[in-house]
């Protein structure tokens, strides 16, 4: 059996099959409970590290090749062949750091779990399934399978938030499930339109077949189709679900090219995709669930969300978006770049105004995560632009890490916020005060988390903010300068907040008696993350770049290269279109062809490489005087 | 053709038909069984229970659904029409009856457990219940007008009478009185548009009937037919529309589901939809497509031989006209028919559309302030009526140009079906049982019921998820393929299907708004706190009835992860409806 098979599935699934063991578990063991709930969550981090990472080399098989730029250990296993479903997943160095961190912050928010009393047996069965849900979507190939884990990780959210949620939980966690369901059902649409657009036997995609990973089956179902086709049959069209067979059906044929509306397949299914992932980014004006589910959910729950689910949203659109949508990317470039600035300064703006602690560290997410979408649009900002792809390299490379940064710092800020609160009960930041006085340690670990969700040099906030920054520069001025104004804003109000909580005379709020020094087990929580916050703002090529560096060129470059073949078709169409104005100095030859052209653009039905479409278009630049 | 003649053939016709017909012919005699056995002394000391469950296993096992179903180019049914073309018998048939039988197995089990027919009552409930039965396994194979209204009928009489099952009951007898009205009114309706169908085209057999139509609207109709006809159209629609609970033909499904009990209401909501959506399939292909019967019967050629007797005698016994039997259609006939149905298959698609839209988007948004679940299930219902209409007009749309994309829209719809089963089974299910301990039917009743009953709560959380439509839960399933089929359809079809998308971005919307009131429930149940007054009640987890919760939840999630037979299954059934 295939060794990344058993791995890959064993990361997802473990945590699933924890669950079902732990129903099974006496439900007044609490300890018993947490603590196999824990040894879960680790044993998944260690399979996450030793299996894929191997520092001593000993797994040679699923060993991460960080010099591979391609998907690895992908496998195929029929799940609903009967609809093209397959369970497929594979690892590559976009997933391969979001891997990590999700084990990792699961690990944590389970330590940090263990102030809940309330129905502990339920939280840690929801808990498991969650996870299972998180690392599912970061692995799934197959777009069926994605879907299906990105809805799984709902239902235990749902719950854990309203369960054990704050006062106004009720609330939050229906808005939060019903924001994510109007994303998932636009994503539902866009998947169904994009799997019937799809047909695997185009003669176009025959060249880049090998990149799509097709299961034998489905290889050799294409094979002999092809081979019908070239004797003149008709064959039925083969669809797929396969992400990486959309990649490439999006990038080299025309198959998402028909319109509706007026629009094509691509633009369409972008903005619906985009959506979807945008609700869960979240962007302004689609985010106002966060602050509410936020401030509601448990301190673990607010980790895991702030740390591993809006990553997930920033995931999406590099996996799925841009790859498979080019064309819709292409057009909508500057909606995506505007959409990112505008989370920044929104949220940086509604986070100055905050008056609980809690609501302030979610607006910056809000706003740090609008560095993710931006960085990630800049990817597309060539439309009428003097591009270079380094500079988009830069981006996407930037939003990839202030994604892995922003886990770090957010979900440490989340926990500190928490450890107080548990203390004194109450968040708001005007009786706050003093605390360095009474809590040393904590306030250390503390202001050194949120310095580096500040983005301060030398901590890991600064990197994905200064490279997305300098990225957009090229693209478009205004944004740059304001994106990089909202470094001030961000410096505003978490110095602010520091100075208000953690500065000062004297604790000015209730309940001061119970202001204890940090405990070790908060210590072990808070450590790790302040460690690695500060790890990867010194050496982040050999904490993150390294993993992602081949990936991410890989994936440019050939975007690039898409991009310059849309600039020259798009040329073409338009000189296309004057000659067909002036009709009078066309020869009867060129009028032949402009005829055959036309027919082609109205029936859409013939399928032509897009090479074959340049060529022809040579051809015609040479007879045109 | 003497008289002699066609009774020698009619003779022939039936013995050959019974054949076919006997999983039906197995449900009279468990029904006649089980009223004669009540003659006898000893026979009344026997519990009804046990003939009815008997009688829906047999006739279970007479459908085979493993045999004929499990692969699709092997299948051993093909279509044949039994007893002089008033029914059919394919695939589609098996699918639906076995789904029937499947119900009623789980059915009858399930009112044995709730203990709601007491013992002197039994046998007439069960009598009720296998005689609709029976009527839904006739409007799944009906191929004649007339068949239609009779086994309409045959399903609804008896739904009225279980409606009023509870003696003495105001709402249950308010209830059934408000039901037959309503349904005799509709069957009024939908007869007097049969009567002006069979008037103008001259049959009632469905696929002459489709032939002649398409014969004359190349011959050109005047327009006054064709008004008459669409009007004729829009009158069986009225009486399908009842049995399906659409929009604006549902009005008695909430008061018939407060009223009825839990147990009827489970019936009402599963089987007799599900029959009801076979119908609808069945009368829109028939009025929408025109087929070569002869070149289905094909694969059988033992039956030629009978079969086109059998046609031979229908046609001649029931048409004046000296036009002989057209033995020897040309391919280029059946291409010139298909086409001009196209107009009828546009009428149907949008009518279906049309009333799918309103009838999903009315019954979610209703449902939402229902504070009874029972009226709230009903809209409930309401509203999955509405989905799983809409893969109705997408066959419409791709059954000229793409047969075997169409079949794979009505697979869609077999899917949605089974998957419905169980879950409209359970949440009935576990509304009855909480009904016999708690005596309420309330939503705000079941307030914090998870801190006492872990597996009623999660069973019933599992499957209102699963009506929402999440994966990984069945509902998804039913939802995904019909959501596809949609699509299928626009991509299929074209800049002219649009109004299919417009279908499936209400169907999406609808799944959104559907979330309120089912997570409403959910919310009550587990993160309510108790009530402090609620008086004590008794339901023990473990106990059968805990036992047939679980055992009907189950395949809500195991039909998630293995729907590839399930699918394969439905394409299978629905193999030979176009092609």
């Amino acid at each position: 059996m295939d060794a990344h098979l058993l791995l890959l599935s064993l990361i997802v699934f473990l945590p699933a099959l924890g669950a079902i063991v732990l129903a099974f578990l006496p439900s007044d063991r609490h300890d018993v409970l947490r603590y196999f709930t824990l040894a879960i969550t680790v044993a998944v981090l260690l399979a996450s590290f030793f299996g894929l990472l191997d520092p001593f080399n000993s797994f040679s098989q699923t060993k991460f090749d960080t010099t591979a730029s391609e998907m690895q250990g992908v496998f195929n296993l029929p799940w609903i062949p009967s609809f093209d479903i397959y369970y497929s997943m594979g690892i590559d160095g976009i997933s391969f750091p979001l891997i990590v961190l999700t084990a990792l912050v699961s690990a944590l928010a389970m330590v940090a779990s263990w102030n809940i009393t309330k129905y502990v047996k339920a939280y840690c069965i929801l808990f498991l399934l969650l996870e299972t849900g998180m690392l599912g979507v970061f692995l799934a190939l197959d777009f069926f399978l994605f879907y299906v884990f990105w809805e799984v990780m709902l239902l235990p959210m749902y719950f854990l938030i309203g369960v054990w949620g704050g006062p106004r939980k009720e609330y939050a966690a229906i808005k939060f499930f019903l924001y994510t369901l109007v994303g998932s059902v636009l994503m539902l649409i866009a998947i169904l339109m994009l799997y019937f657009s799809s047909d695997l036997t185009d003669p176009a995609l025959k060249d880049h077949l090998a990149r799509c990973n097709l299961s034998a089956g489905v290889k050799a179902r294409v094979n002999t189709a092809m081979a019908e086709e070239g004797l003149g049959k008709d064959v039925a069209p083969i669809h797929t679900f396969n992400i990486l067979a959309l990649q490439q059906i999006g990038q080299h044929t025309d198959q998402f090219s028909g319109k509706i509306f007026g629009l094509t397949i691509q633009w369409w299914a972008f903005l619906l995709l985009f959506i979807g992932f945008i609700i869960k980014v979240p962007s302004v004006p689609l985010h106002t669930w966060l602050p509410d589910a936020h401030v509601e959910a448990p301190t673990p729950i607010s980790m895991i969300l702030a740390g591993v689910l809006l990553k997930m949203g920033g995931y999406g659109i590099i996996r799925i978006c841009y790859p498979i949508c080019p064309q819709g990317g292409y057009d909508l470039a500057y909606f995506v770049c505007l959409v990112g600035v505008v989370s920044m300064v929104y949220g940086a703006f509604a986070a100055m105004a905050q008056k609980d602690f809690k609501r302030l560290v979610a607006y910056s997410s809000v706003s740090h995560m609008g560095y993710v979408v931006l960085g990630l649009g800049v990817w597309s900002a060539t439309a009428g632009t003097n591009y270079n792809p380094d500079y988009w390299n830069m981006g996407v490379q930037g939003a990839m890490f202030q994604m892995i940064a922003h886990g770090i710092s957010s979900s440490g800020m989340f926990f500190m916020v928490g450890v107080i609160y548990d203390r004194v009960h109450h968040r708001n930041l005007d009786e706050f005060g003093g605390l360095f006085g009474k809590m040393p340690a904590y306030s250390a670990l503390s202001i050194g988390i949120f310095f580096a969700g500040l983005g301060l040099p030398g901590l890991c906030g600064f990197i994905g903010e200064v490279f997305v920054v300098l990225s957009v520069w090229t693209y478009s001025k205004t944004l740059a300068v304001i994106s990089a104004a909202v470094v001030i804003l961000t410096a505003g109000y978490i110095l602010w907040a520091i100075q208000r909580v953690y500065l000062g005379a004297e604790y000015k709020g209730p309940h001061e008696d119970h202001l204890t020094p940090i405990t070790p087990r908060e210590l072990a929580v808070a450590v790790p993350l302040f460690v690695l916050a500060i790890a990867l703002g010194v050496a982040p090529h050999h904490t993150v770049f390294r993993y992602m560096d081949k990936t991410i060129e890989r994936q440019v470059d050939e975007l690039t290269q898409w991009t310059e073949g849309e600039d020259k078709r798009r040329e073409e169409a338009r000189k296309w279109a004057e000659a067909e104005n002036a009709t009078t100095a066309i020869t009867p030859q060129i009028q032949e062809q402009l005829a055959e052209r036309r027919s082609v653009d109205a029936t859409n039905t013939e399928r032509r490489p897009i090479n074959a479409v340049a060529a022809g278009i040579d051809r015609q630049e040479r007879t045109t005087p | 053709m003497n008289i002699h003649d066609i009774v020698d053939v009619l003779l022939i016709d039936t013995k050959d038909s019974l054949q076919a017909f006997l999983p039906e012919l197995t449900l009279c005699a468990a029904i006649v069984l089980m009223l004669l056995v009540r003659v006898f002394n000893w026979g009344r000391r026997i519990d009804a229970f046990y003939f009815a469950l008997a009688g829906s296993v047999v006739a279970l096992y007479f459908t085979a659904p493993w045999m004929h179903l499990h692969d699709v180019t092997a299948a051993s049914v093909t279509r044949t029409e039994i007893f002089t073309g008033m029914l059919v018998v394919d695939t589609f048939t098996v699918f639906v009856r076995s789904i029937l039988f499947v119900f009623a197995v789980l059915f009858v089990l399930f009112m044995k457990l709730s203990g709601m027919p007491d013992r002197e009552d039994s046998a007439d409930v069960y009598t009720l219940v296998l005689g609709a039965t029976l009527g839904m396994c006739l409007m799944a194979s009906a191929n004649h007008l007339l068949m239609v209204f009779l086994a309409v009928e045959m399903a609804s009489v008896p739904s009225y009478a279980l409606a009023g099952m509870l003696k003495g009951h105001r709402l249950g007898s308010e209830a059934a009185l408000k039901y037959s009205i309503y349904g005799a009114g509709t069957a009024g309706v939908m007869l007097y548009g049969i009567s002006l169908v069979a008037g103008l085209l001259n049959t009632a057999h469905l696929p002459t009937l489709a032939a002649r139509l398409a014969d004359k609207i190349n011959a050109g109709m005047p327009a006054e037919e064709m008004l008459v006809l669409a009007f004729a159209g829009l009158m069986i629609a009225v009486g399908l529309a009842f049995k399906l609970s659409a929009v604006p033909f549902h009005f008695w499904c909430p008061d018939v589901f407060e009223g009825a009990t839990a147990e009827v209401n489970a019936f009402l909501s599963v089987a007799s939809k599900a029959a009801a959506l076979a119908l609808l399939i069945r009368v829109a292909i028939g009025f929408g497509t025109a087929q070569d019967s002869t070149a289905m019967v094909a694969a059988a050629p033992a039956q030629i031989e009978s079969e086109r007797i059998v046609e031979v005698a229908y046609v001649a016994a029931e048409d004046a006209d000296p036009e002989p039997p057209d033995t020897m259609r040309s391919d280029e006939q059946e291409v010139t028919r298909m086409q001009a149905l196209s107009p009828a298959r546009d009428f149907i698609g949008k009518l279906i559309a049309f009333f799918a839209v309103i009838t999903c988007t009315f019954g979610n948004f209703a449902a939402y302030g229902q504070t009874n679940i029972k009226r709230l299930m009903a809209y409930s219902t309401i509203a999955h009526a509405g989905y799983m209409m809409m893969p109705v007009p997408a066959v419409m749309a791709m059954a000229g140009s793409h047969p075997a994309l169409a079949e794979e829209a009505v697979a869609a719809l077999c899917i949605y079906m089974s998957v419905y089963l169980f879950m409209n089974l359970v949440a009935f299910a576990i509304i009855a049982f909480l009904r016999n301990a708690m005596q309420s039917e309330e939503i705000a009743d079941y307030a914090g019921l998870i801190r006492r009953h872990r597996v009623i709560a999660v069973c019933m959380a599992v499957t209102l998820f699963s009506l929402i439509g999440m994966p990984p839960l069945a509902g998804f399933v039913g939802k995904f393929a019909v959501f596809a089929s949609l699509v299928n359809g626009y991509k299929a079809v074209g800049e002219s299907a649009n109004y299919l998308l417009a279908v499936l971005v209400v169907g999406g919307l609808n799944t959104v708004v559907s979330l309120f009131y089912y997570l409403r429930i959910i919310k009550v149940m587990t993160i309510d706190p108790e009530p402090q007054d609620r008086p004590p009640f008794k339901f023990a987890d473990v106990s059968l009835q805990g036992a047939y919760v679980w055992l009907v939840t189950a395949p809500t999630v195991i039909l998630f992860f293995f729907w590839n037979d399930l699918n394969q299954w439905a394409l299978t059934a629905a193999r030979h409806l176009l092609s």
